[in-house]
């Protein structure tokens, strides 16, 4: 990264920081939203953009991040020990999925992810003692922060903020890890990067648990952030949604997933009076963007470098 | 005993036409490696045609259904291999799922926002009433719809396997390079499977639609059930389509009835996951190779 793109990268972040005090509640609440649905966006964007495979369940491991949180912290568990919890559960989970899924065959991940995520809607729709079926759970408690309640949007907010720099900052370091250089070689050409010693299935395995992990987390932030969930927040299409998200702002690019999730959470709203259309326009926008920029919106910076060193 | 067989028989009815809708994405599949996401509103637009020309133009159901066929030929076969696949297939099969998951999204939404999102309704093509075999009662929908999707199937079959197009067909999905060395125009061979799809989905369409009605987002549920069919059965397999489709929707009504009707479609689901992970080239398909 060039010193300039570090300073506009943190101008960025400062007026995103400083905007909400501007805003009404819902504003704040939107701008909260998407901090939250970053998180899980980060992970896919882990799974999809780095280690090459295509899930579509990722939704599926955000309710289960959510459900975990929302029934240990009614029952009075505080938050900081709750959120490991629902991060570990959804580790657990894209293990024991993941494992038999990737070793059989490569694709095969996209359709295991696929049907689990339905599988996980019905469960939490039907068993009604745990998860409260349709009616969902109502009612969470916000955390506190050193004896300071976060109940107020802004506070709120300011906390979401810091978190999902934090979890960007454990994956950044994460990716220029050896261990996360060893993905490029993966996604390049997988046997190539078998030949010369890197365990394939270990490695996506871990990438597509870390990145389950991370939709836990950021599920947890959601439980807290509406204060209520039910089934439908967690069904496929919202899986689709989010890979599309990821895929629309650049997959493998570390700040891909942040313009996809403004694509899908911010704009529909600032984009209102478009209603249902909005979702059509976006669906063949996809189409037209697969066709001209398969690398997403953030690729067009490297077609115009590009175009310029033709010249 | 007889509610049993009635469940295995209506069952088998609604799989014939996730048999028929599975059929098509397998074609698909085999002849150009698209794996098409929007299958199911592939079904959902011919119902919503269907509708339209029979409720606007008050033509007669067949009229309405073979006006439907040319136009989704147009439409869904030979515009959506030009527009979306044709451009997209040398990138590889992911950024060509994307854009029909795309497509999905946005004929759905497209529906719901400049049609309706109501659900309409479909006057079924067969009689109402029960057929009874001593014990068993069989209604006309069920046995017409097998009938259909028999012929459809059928038919099919002996186009691929008997005539000199159906063969060069074939001879594109084992092969597409021998098939071009052999003098076969591979691109046409595979236009003609876009183009049969979209007949598929058209009778699948005519069969479901008084079942589900007609609403933007009835595709999702038969997309799934395709889909789950189509793996089931072996993804490179035309047979694997028909017996997972028809698997898919017994096992589905058995569910219904004997375990929980709110886990209808967990069975199915589950025998999904499990052939994914220990069969994944399905219970009738053969495995493939990797390339470098």
């Amino acid at each position: 990264m060039s010193n300039a793109q570090k300073i506009g990268l943190l101008v960025l972040l400062l007026l995103y920081a400083i905007l909400p005090l501007f805003l009404k509640n819902y504003g704040i609440y939107l701008m909260t939203l998407l901090c939250v649905y970053l998180m899980a966006a980060f992970g896919l964007n882990l799974i999809v953009g780095y280690a090459g495979q295509m899930s579509i369940g990722q939704a599926a491991f955000y309710g289960i991040g959510a459900y975990h949180a929302a029934i240990l912290l009614k029952l009075g568990w505080p938050f900081f020990v709750v959120l490991p919890i629902a991060a570990l559960a959804c580790f657990a989970v894209g293990l024991a999925l993941g494992f038999p899924a990737l070793r059989v065959q490569h694709h095969y991940l996209a359709f295991a992810t696929l049907g689990f995520n339905v599988l996980v809607y019905l469960v939490l729709r039907n068993e009604e003692q745990i998860t409260g079926g349709t009616f969902g759970i109502s009612d969470i408690p916000r955390p506190s922060l050193f004896g300071h309640s976060l109940d107020g949007a802004l506070p709120f907010f300011y906390f979401c903020l810091v978190s999902v720099i934090l979890l960007a900052a454990v994956l950044w370091w994460l990716l220029r890890s050896p261990w996360g250089r060893a993905f490029a070689a993966l996604r390049d050409n997988p046997i190539r990067a078998e030949s010369t010693g890197v365990n394939i299935t270990a490695y996506t395995l871990l990438a597509f648990a870390i990145g389950a992990a991370c939709a836990g987390i950021g599920g947890a932030y959601l439980a807290t952030l509406v204060n209520f969930i039910e089934p439908g927040q967690f069904s496929l299409s919202v899986s689709l949604l989010m890979l599309l998200a990821v895929i629309v702002g650049g997959s493998g690019r570390f700040f891909g997933p942040v313009l996809g999730s403004v694509v899908v959470i911010l704009l529909p709203e600032w984009l209102r009076f478009l209603q249902d259309w909005y979702l059509a326009i976006f669906g063949f926008a996809v189409i037209v963007l697969m066709v001209y920029l398969p690398g997403g919106l953030l690729s067009l910076g490297d077609r115009f470098k590009a175009g310029g060193g033709n010249r | 005993m007889a509610d049993f067989l009635q469940l295995v028989i209506s069952g088998t009815a609604t799989g014939a036409i996730y048999a028929l809708c599975a059929l098509g994405f397998t074609l698909l599949w085999q002849a150009s490696g698209t794996i098409n996401f929007a299958q199911g509103e592939f079904v959902m637009l011919p119902a919503f045609m269907m509708l339209f020309f029979i409720n606007s133009a008050n033509l007669p159901l067949w009229l309405a259904f073979l006006l439907t066929c040319i136009v989704a030929m147009l439409l869904l076969g030979y515009a959506f291999k030009r527009a979306i696949v044709d451009p997209l297939i040398r990138h590889g099969v992911i950024p060509l799922v994307i854009a029909t998951l795309g497509l999905s999204i946005g004929v759905k939404q497209l529906v719901k926002a400049g049609v309706t999102a109501q659900a309409l309704p479909f006057n079924s093509p067969f009689p109402d009433g029960l057929i009874a075999l001593g014990e068993l009662k069989v209604s006309y929908a069920d046995v017409g719809t097998l009938l259909v999707a028999g012929l459809i199937v059928i038919g099919l079959q002996l186009f691929l396997n008997r005539t000199v197009t159906g063969r060069a067909m074939q001879a594109v999905a084992q092969n597409t390079d021998a098939a071009r060395i052999l003098g076969i125009n591979v691109q046409r061979m595979v236009l003609y499977t876009f183009l049969i799809n979209a007949v598929l989905a058209v009778v699948a369409a005519l069969l479901v639609a008084p079942i589900y009605l007609v609403k933007f987002d009835m595709g999702e549920s038969i997309g799934l059930k395709a889909f789950y069919a189509a793996i089931i059965g072996g993804f490179n397999q035309t047979r694997g389509a028909l017996l997972g489709g028809v698997l898919v929707g017994v096992m589905e009504n058995l569910t219904g009835a004997y375990v929980s009707p709110s886990y209808k479609e967990g069975v199915a689901l589950l025998l999904f996951l499990v052939v994914i992970i220990f069969r994944p080239e399905g219970l009738l398909g053969k495995s493939e190779e990797r390339k470098v």
